[in-house]
């Protein structure tokens, strides 16, 4: 065991090695996490606000993962960063 | 292709595919890092130091790849303005930007040992250091606009021109005398590395490939999020 951790005398190289991959993986994960979380979040409220619910039988099915917040099928069929009213919205 | 341009579409085929994703990072990375860093000897000539090349190589792998997928997105999005594509550029480059720091921490944390040095301003350590930047310059340009899509286009234009980067890194070590050794997996006369260390760095990289595919799809789902975000709030300022 204790070979294990001393990886040939090099233990002060191959453990940060695999450290360092873990820390920033591991950051962008929670990174992308947080950034997805409160823009669904944001769109909900948005939904809400306008007094519609937000269906679910259309678009993103949010069953596929554990938790999810709404599922952002409300909105139109217009593509993602079509400007202002494009979403087929009453104007 | 255009099928996908509708994003709900998109989304429907994203979270079909995530959990897969997601499950397959786990699994691989588990198989991976028990071969890694017990499953496989040590080198003959670098001891255990060796097993620093599962993480340094298949990142590096990634870094270029994440470059690449980048760019033909790129090339997608301001050829046949695909909203997607600049949507998955957008997601891909911190991710790639990810890789490619982590192949160079790795790399000077394995050079310090076996070369002597933590860095050298050879070929291709240098090259990737400017595919590091190339990186943060496009996400740096993504989001230096305050209208998306004039990012969108600066750094599509960003992620062509820093393409020709991509080639010369991959050959810098035979176009020039570098400390850092050739190619040994991906070569034309076939893999000179033994399999027993040739398993646990094919399973990290399939483990980083089906972690880039899990979180990318992620980003791009929030971005979608966000997009409408700004077709609502932006109908509602119009009234």
């Amino acid at each position: 065991m204790q070979d294990f951790f001393d990886m040939g005398g090099y233990a002060g190289f191959v453990w940060p090695s695999y450290g360092v991959a873990a820390i920033v993986l591991g950051l962008v994960f929670a990174s992308t996490w947080r950034l997805l979380k409160s823009s669904e979040q944001r769109l909900a409220q948005l939904q809400a606000a306008r007094g519609r619910r937000p269906r679910r039988d259309r678009g993103a099915s949010a069953g596929a993962e554990a938790p999810m917040a709404p599922a952002p099928g409300d909105i139109s069929d217009a593509p993602a960063g079509t400007p202002a009213g494009a979403a087929g919205e009453t104007r | 292709m255009h099928r996908f341009a509708n994003p709900n579409r998109f989304l429907k085929l994203a979270n079909a595919i995530l959990p897969w994703a997601a499950g397959l990072t786990a699994i691989l990375l588990a198989a991976g890092l028990y071969f890694s860093l017990i499953g496989s000897p040590d080198d003959y000539q670098q001891g255990a130091t060796v097993r620093i090349m599962y993480v340094h190589v298949p990142s590096a792998w990634m870094a270029l790849f994440c470059y690449t997928s980048m760019a033909v997105a790129s090339a997608v999005a301001l050829i046949w303005k695909h909203p997607l594509a600049d949507l998955f550029a957008k997601a891909s480059s911190p991710v790639g930007a990810a890789f490619t720091f982590i192949s160079l921490a790795t790399g000077a944390l394995w050079g310090k040992p076996m070369w002597g040095t933590w860095w050298v301003w050879d070929a291709r350590l240098t090259s990737m250091l400017i595919l590091f930047f190339l990186y943060l310059g496009h996400m740096a340009l993504m989001n230096a606009f305050d209208d998306p899509q004039r990012g969108f286009k600066a750094a599509a234009v960003l992620a062509l021109v820093g393409v020709v980067n991509v080639p010369i890194i991959k050959f810098s070590v035979d176009w020039w005398n570098t400390l850092h050794q050739p190619a040994s997996v991906i070569r034309m006369d076939g893999p000179s590395i033994d399999g027993s260390m040739l398993l646990p760095l094919l399973l990290m990289a399939f483990a980083f490939k089906a972690y880039y595919i899990t979180v990318v799809l992620l980003r791009m789902r929030g971005e979608i999020a966000e997009a409408k975000v700004r077709a609502i709030s932006m109908s509602q300022v119009q009234g």
